[in-house]
C-alpha cells in the first residue's frame, strides 16, 4: 500500500507523462513515415532496420561533428547527427524501393533483408569505428516554452522538452496536411488504393511509390536518430529493441492516420517510461525482466483491440504491373 | 518459388526435345542466382575488408582455413551446421505455406527452457536413454506451443504473424532470463543462471565433441523432403503457399495447414534450442541464443526452400561463421561480418533471382 501512495503522488503522474512524450516521439515518427509508405501501396517492414542505420548514422555523424566543430559551433552537432539519421534512413529506403517496386521482389522478405542488414552493417561499424570504448554525444537540451511551461501540470509534460520533440508535433501537423489537404497526398493514397485508376489519370505510380518509401524511410531514420542523438546521447547494438516492428504493428493500430498514430505512440511512450520508474523502485516481488516485456505484451493488445476494424489500404503490398 | 511453372496450367509442351531444353534452362536459373549472388556478395565483403585496411584475399583464405583447415576446425563448423540446418528446415516448412514466421529466437528459447525443465527433473534419477529423448520431446513441443501462441492469434484474430512472432521472440526471451534469474537459479553461482544440466542430461557425442544433435540435423533433410513433396499434407501446405485462395476452393483445410506450419517450424526451432543447451550451454541463461532464429531466415531463403538447397546454405553459412572468428582473431575484423556479408548474399541472391527470371522469360 506504501508503495502505491509513492506511485501516485502528482509530481510522479506530471513526470510519467511527460517522459512517456519524449518516448513516443522515435516510435511515432518511424509510424508516420510508414503511414506514408503503406498508403502509397508499399509495405516496409524492414523499419527495424532503418531505424537502427538511422539511430547509428545520426549517432556516429553527431559524434565526429561534435569532434570537429569549434566551441562555439557544437549546438550544430545534434542537428547535423540527426539530419544524417534521417539521410542514412532514405540510402535504406532507396534499396527498399528498389527491391519492392522496381524489381518487384516480395516485399515481406524485402523487408526482411533489410532488417538482417541493417542490424549486421551498424553492428559491423560500431565495432569498426568505436570498437569497445563507450563514445557519447550531447544529447539535445530542454527549450521550455515562455509561458506555456509554466502551466501546472500541462505544462511539464508538453511545453519543457527538446526542440526536436516540438518539430515532431509540427511534423505530425505536416503529414496529416500531406496525405489529406494536398494532390500530392491524393496521389499518393491512390497509388496506395487503386493503382490503376492513379496511373490512367497520369499519375506514374512508380515514381509516388519510390516517393512514398523514400519520404517514409527518412522520417523511420530519423526517428532512430532521435533516439541516439536527442536522447541517450549513446548508441550501441540493436538499440532500438524492437521499436521498429512496434511502429509496424502501431500504423495497423492506428488504422493508417497519422493522429491516431501519436496517440498509440504516447501509449507505447507511458508504458516504457511506466516500466522504468517502477523498475526504480526496486519491488522484489515485481521481477524487472515482467516489466520490460510490458510494451511487447501491450503490442499484441493493442492489435487485439483493434483487430477486424483494419482498413489497410486496398493494393498495400501488391506490386503494380502496366496493363 | 522454383516449380510454380510446373504445376500452373502449362501450356501443352510442344515436344519432348522442348521440355529437355526446358528443363535444363531451369537447372542453369536454378543454379545462376545463387552462384552470382554468393560471388557478388563476397565481393561487396573484399571492400569491406580492404576498407578495414586487410587483404581480402589472405583474408579469405583465413576465413576458409580458419573453418576448414584441421580436425578441431571441421568439427567446429559442424558444430554450427547443425542448428543452423535444423532452424532453417523448420522455417521451410513455414515459407512454404506463406507464414512468415520470425520468432525463431522466441520459439528456441521456449524450447530450451522446455529441455531444461526435463533435464533437471530427471537428470539425477535417469538414464540418458531416457532423459535426451524426453528432453527433446519438450523441446520440440516448446517452440510448438510458443509458435502455437502466433498460430492462435493469427487464425483467430487475423492478427500478422510476422508482427506477433517478434513481439513474442522479446516476451520468451525475458521469461527465460526471469526463470534463470530467480525460480531456476543456480545458488551456487553469483550469476543471473539456472542450475546445470550434468551427466544424462548433456548430449552424447558421436566423435570428438560432434553430437547427435548434429546428426538429428542431417537427418531431418531427407524427412522434410518427404514432409513436402511425398505427402498430401505437405502439398496441402506448398499449395496454401502458391493460393489460399485456390486452396481455399479445392476444400482444403487452409486454418489447419497454416498452424501446421507455424507450429511444425516453431518445433523445430525449440528443437534447436533443445539441443543447443544440452550440447553447449548447459543451462538457461543470458546469450543462449546465438541469433539463429534469424539466421534461419537467411538459410531458408538462401537455400530456396529446398531441403537440399538449405543443407547446403547451412554449410556455407556455418563456414562463414565459424571463419569470420579467425579473420577477426588474425586482422581484427569485427565479428559482425559474418552477419553483414550473410545478409548480403542473400540479398545478392534475391536479386539475381529476379533478373534471372526476367532474362531467361525474354530469351
Amino acid at each position: 500500500m506504501s508503495e502505491l501512495q509513492q506511485v501516485l503522488t502528482t509530481t510522479f503522474v506530471v513526470g510519467l507523462f511527460a517522459a512517456g512524450m519524449r518516448l513516443a516521439i522515435p516510435i511515432f515518427l518511424a509510424a508516420l513515415g510508414e503511414i506514408i509508405t503503406e498508403r502509397g501501396g508499399v509495405l516496409n517492414l524492414g523499419l527495424e532496420g532503418i531505424m537502427l542505420v538511422g539511430a547509428f548514422g545520426g549517432f556516429a555523424v553527431a559524434f565526429y561533428a561534435q569532434e570537429a566543430l569549434p566551441a562555439g559551433a557544437q549546438w550544430l552537432a545534434p542537428w547535423l547527427g540527426l539530419a544524417a539519421g534521417a539521410a542514412a534512413g532514405m540510402v535504406m529506403g532507396l534499396l527498399m524501393a528498389v527491391l519492392a517496386v522496381t524489381l518487384q521482389t516480395d516485399q515481406v522478405i524485402a523487408g526482411i533483408m533489410l532488417v538482417v542488414l541493417g542490424t549486421g552493417v551498424t553492428t559491423y561499424f560500431y565495432r569498426q569505428w568505436f570498437g569497445s570504448l563507450t563514445a557519447r554525444v550531447e544529447s539535445l537540451p530542454p527549450v521550455p516554452i515562455p509561458v506555456l511551461a509554466d502551466i501546472p501540470v500541462l505544462g511539464p509534460i508538453f511545453f519543457q522538452h527538446d526542440l526536436m520533440t516540438y518539430l515532431s508535433l509540427a511534423i505530425l501537423l505536416a503529414g496529416w496536411y500531406f496525405l489529406f489537404r494536398t494532390t500530392w497526398g491524393l496521389n499518393l493514397r491512390a497509388a496506395g488504393e487503386l493503382p490503376a485508376a492513379a496511373d490512367t489519370s497520369g499519375v506514374s505510380v512508380s515514381a509516388v511509390r519510390y516517393a512514398a518509401v523514400l519520404i517514409g524511410a527518412a522520417l523511420t531514420g530519423l526517428g532512430g536518430a532521435v533516439l541516439t542523438v536527442a536522447q541517450l546521447g549513446i548508441f550501441s547494438e540493436g538499440i532500438t529493441a524492437g521499436r521498429g516492428w512496434i511502429a509496424v504493428a502501431l500504423v495497423i493500430f492506428a488504422n493508417w492516420r497519422p493522429g491516431p498514430a501519436f496517440a498509440g505512440a504516447f501509449l507505447f511512450g507511458l508504458a516504457t517510461a511506466l516500466q522504468f520508474r517502477i523498475q526504480a523502485l526496486n519491488i522484489p516481488s515485481l521481477p524487472y525482466e515482467l516489466l520490460l516485456m510490458l510494451p511487447y505484451v501491450l503490442t499484441i493488445l493493442a492489435l487485439l483491440v483493434n483487430s477486424g476494424a483494419s482498413q489497410a489500404p486496398a493494393a498495400l503490398g501488391k506490386p503494380y504491373v502496366k496493363e | 518459388m522454383g516449380e510454380a511453372a510446373v504445376s500452373g496450367p502449362v501450356s501443352s509442351p510442344p515436344g519432348r526435345a522442348a521440355d529437355r531444353d526446358g528443363a535444363w534452362r531451369r537447372g542453369l536459373r536454378t543454379l545462376f542466382a545463387p552462384l552470382v549472388g554468393a560471388l557478388v556478395g563476397l565481393g561487396i565483403g573484399a571492400v569491406l575488408i580492404w576498407l578495414a585496411g586487410a587483404n581480402p584475399l589472405e583474408a579469405y583464405r583465413a576465413m576458409l582455413d580458419g573453418a576448414l583447415g584441421g580436425r578441431r576446425q571441421i568439427v567446429e563448423t559442424l558444430l554450427k551446421i547443425g542448428p543452423l540446418l535444423i532452424m532453417g528446415l523448420g522455417l521451410t516448412v513455414a515459407f512454404r505455406c506463406q507464414v512468415w514466421n520470425i520468432g525463431g529466437e522466441g520459439q528456441y528459447f521456449m524450447g530450451a527452457l522446455g529441455a531444461v525443465l526435463v533435464g533437471l527433473w530427471l537428470q539425477e534419477t535417469a538414464s540418458a536413454w531416457v532423459v535426451i529423448p524426453l528432453m527433446l520431446a519438450a523441446g520440440l513441443l516448446g517452440g510448438a506451443l510458443w509458435a502455437g501462441v502466433a498460430a492462435w492469434l493469427k487464425l483467430r484474430f487475423g492478427i500478422s504473424e510476422i508482427i506477433s512472432t517478434i513481439m513474442l521472440n522479446f516476451i520468451a526471451e525475458y521469461f527465460v532470463l526471469f526463470l534463470a534469474r530467480l525460480p531456476l537459479k543456480d545458488p551456487e553461482s553469483f550469476l543471473p543462471q539456472s542450475m546445470q544440466l550434468v551427466g544424462p542430461a548433456r548430449m552424447p557425442t558421436i566423435y570428438n565433441r560432434v553430437h547427435i544433435g548434429v546428426l538429428i540435423a542431417l537427418l531431418l533433410v531427407p524427412l522434410i523432403y518427404v514432409l513436402l513433396w511425398r505427402t498430401p499434407l505437405g502439398f496441402k501446405i506448398r499449395a496454401i503457399g502458391s493460393s489460399q485462395t485456390v486452396a481455399n476452393y479445392a476444400g482444403m483445410n487452409v486454418v489447419f495447414g497454416v498452424a501446421f506450419a507455424l507450429m511444425f517450424s516453431g518445433a523445430l526451432a525449440g528443437l534447436t534450442g533443445a539441443i543447443e543447451v544440452s550440447a553447449l550451454h548447459s543451462r538457461l541463461k543470458d546469450g543462449i541464443s546465438g541469433g539463429y532464429g534469424f539466421t534461419g531466415i537467411l538459410v531458408a531463403l538462401l537455400g530456396r526452400l529446398h531441403p537440399v538447397g538449405v543443407l547446403l546454405a547451412a554449410v556455407f553459412f556455418g563456414i562463414l561463421t565459424v571463419g569470420v572468428q579467425s579473420m577477426h582473431s588474425i586482422y581484427g575484423l569485427p565479428i559482425a561480418l559474418a552477419q553483414v556479408l550473410q545478409g548480403v548474399i542473400v540479398l545478392c541472391v534475391l536479386v539475381a533471382d529476379v533478373l534471372a527470371r526476367r532474362w531467361w522469360r525474354d530469351a
